[in-house]
């Protein structure tokens, strides 16, 4: 919350015996942005959200998100963030409303007006239509959106999406790509997106970070990365341009 | 606690509506109707030719029908609705990926262990109090014995030890399904102690009494080494849930019974005594009894809740 970083991380560390998961990571991201969180398989990146949603505790280092410390306070954070993991798993024989109906109960959310809230998620994420239908029968899309409306339940002021689109055919990853920079225009919410598709990331990200091995080789918005990179230039540099650049230097 | 009750009331929902409780239920309803039923027309036929008539009412839940009585089904078969109930309980959502969202919720971790398991004693609770009360309709349609105050208080102590010790195998099979990954892995080590601390330990009680101290030809007659061989046979019972339970709840269910050894030293005068006067033992006498027992089976169902409780809180949830 102060100075407007709503995620700021010093020196964050984690080990797993002698292997180094996450070093000495220390990045920022500001109130309202969409920060895309960059990186190949195992970079990373998966612990670093876990760690700032204190449900990992990190070896070294702290982080602070929205102000609070997230092994301290991990019931507050869980509160303001929403984290969707990647490949978020649900109860098959339930149907969307009886889902957040479960989570709403989790978060304390009162059943005043939970009618209400429930059908405006379900509509905002376009699954009014299959409200009653068994998740289990979901499309990997459909279950995707059902995972945004879950953590959008609480209100949050911050979105962890951990690979979202991934596995979602074009159409699907659109319209969720398309859901995600909605709700971060209209509704002020700071959303932290991993994805490997970068195209998407480039489209609504303000800023990235690309994360390699545990550290974080570069950040900042997409014209200061390929400035440093490719040097200034009239030509505009793709996020894939740029990433592969890092990603064959490391 | 709003989490863990939001858990509480799931865990009991899916507990009540899925299959393997249904069938698990009509099972063991069926068995506890067959034996109250065989034991009541028995006890109906013989009732003015029984010796001993104090407490007629608790013979339906002892008395050895065709196969055995309630209380030993009980022993034998309880655990395994606590098994049932709680093999796959962290696993499942494991390998569904729903544990992590569910600790990623504004709750505190062990509100989801804290919940499944409650869940699972109420379940329990539920199932043995309707047993128990089919049971006691029946004895009062059949036989036509009301209870009597003792006889309830009696029922009620039987209650909670037979709640307690079922939920002792619902922690241990907890405990594994937090433990191990695999779903079948879990039911199948949870069945496997089941069937080792239930059968095979009183075996092994055998095997190590006449290892250890032998009854033989030449020390058949001299009653320290019986005793000896008993004493032995005994402790390592003890290990065995199951005997631990089922010493508790015979003393409590049968006032008649004074005492929890096999074999109790008498010198002739105490004989004398113990054939005549064979009043049953008031309640709080009977507790005293198996005080021990009992304490010792809380304390393991206890120990057991907090191993899962613990290993579940340092574990790391990454799916």
């Amino acid at each position: 919350m102060d100075n407007g970083k709503i995620i700021e991380t010093v020196g964050l560390t984690k080990r797993y015996g002698p292997q180094t998961a996450v070093d000495h990571l220390s990045f920022q991201v500001e109130d309202g942005e969409i920060f895309g969180f960059l990186g190949p398989n195992g970079a990373g990146k998966s612990t670093t959200l876990l760690m700032l949603l204190g449900l990992s505790r990190p070896t070294e280092g702290s982080a602070r998100v929205c102000g609070l410390d997230p092994i301290r306070k991990a019931r507050e954070v869980k509160r303001l963030v929403g984290y969707l993991p990647e490949n978020v798993g649900f109860y098959g024989d339930m149907d969307a409303v009886q889902s957040l109906e479960y989570v709403a109960g989790l978060s304390g959310i009162s059943t005043a007006n939970l009618g209400d809230k429930i059908e405006r998620l379900l509509d905002l994420v376009g699954l009014k239509a299959e409200a009653r239908k068994k998740v289990g029968a979901y499309s990997r899309g459909m279950r995707q959106r059902l995972g945004v409306a879950e953590v959008l339940i609480k209100d949050p002021k911050v979105l962890f999406l951990d690979e979202p689109t991934l596995g979602l055919d074009p159409d699907g990853a659109l319209r969720l790509i398309e859901l995600i920079h909605s709700l971060n225009r209209d509704h002020n919410i700071t959303v932290v997106l991993s994805s490997h598709n970068l195209y998407q990331v480039q489209k609504i990200s303000h800023r990235v970070g690309i994360m390699i091995k545990g550290k974080m080789v570069a950040e900042g918005s997409m014209e200061k990365l390929a400035q440093d990179k490719f040097g200034v230039g009239d030509k505009e540099y793709s996020l894939e341009e740029i990433y592969m650049k890092y990603f064959q230097e490391v | 606690m709003q989490g863990l009750y939001a858990v509480f009331r799931k865990e009991l929902c899916d507990h009540f509506s899925s299959y393997r409780f249904v069938i698990l239920f009509a099972v063991i309803a069926m068995v506890s109707f067959i034996t109250s039923y065989v034991v009541g027309i028995h006890m109906r036929q013989n009732l003015e030719a029984l010796s001993n008539t104090k407490f007629p009412f608790l013979m339906l839940f002892s008395t050895t029908g065709t196969l055995f009585s309630m209380v030993q089904f009980v022993a034998f078969f309880g655990p395994l609705i606590g098994l049932v109930l709680g093999f796959d309980s962290i696993n499942r959502e494991r390998a569904h990926g729903t544990l992590i969202k569910l600790i990623s919720q504004p709750i505190y971790r062990d509100a989801v262990i804290n919940g499944k398991f409650l869940a699972g004693v109420v379940t329990i609770s539920i199932m043995l109090l309707s047993i128990v009360l089919v049971i006691t309709g029946f004895g009062l349609a059949i036989v036509g014995v009301v209870p009597g105050i003792e006889e309830i208080w009696r029922l009620t102590v039987y209650l909670v030890i037979s709640i307690f010790y079922v939920s002792l195998w619902l922690g241990v099979s907890i405990l594994f399904s937090i433990l191990f990954r695999s779903i079948a892995t879990s039911a199948l080590a949870s069945v496997a102690l089941w069937i080792f601390l239930s059968f095979f330990v009183s075996l092994g009680a055998d095997v190590v009494a006449n290892t250890v101290a032998p009854v033989n030809q030449q020390n058949a007659a001299n009653p320290e080494a019986v005793l000896r061989n008993t004493r032995i046979k005994e402790s390592v019972g003890l290990c065995s849930p199951m005997v631990l339970y089922s010493r508790a709840t015979a003393t409590i269910i049968d006032p008649m019974r004074k005492t929890n050894r096999a074999i109790v030293l008498m010198g002739p005068m105490e004989e004398l005594l113990a054939s005549r006067f064979q009043n049953p033992l008031p309640l709080s006498q009977s507790l005293i009894v198996v005080f021990p027992h009992t304490t010792a089976l809380i304390a393991i169902t206890l120990i057991c809740f907090a191993i899962s409780y613990t290993v579940f809180m340092m574990q790391e949830i990454r799916t």
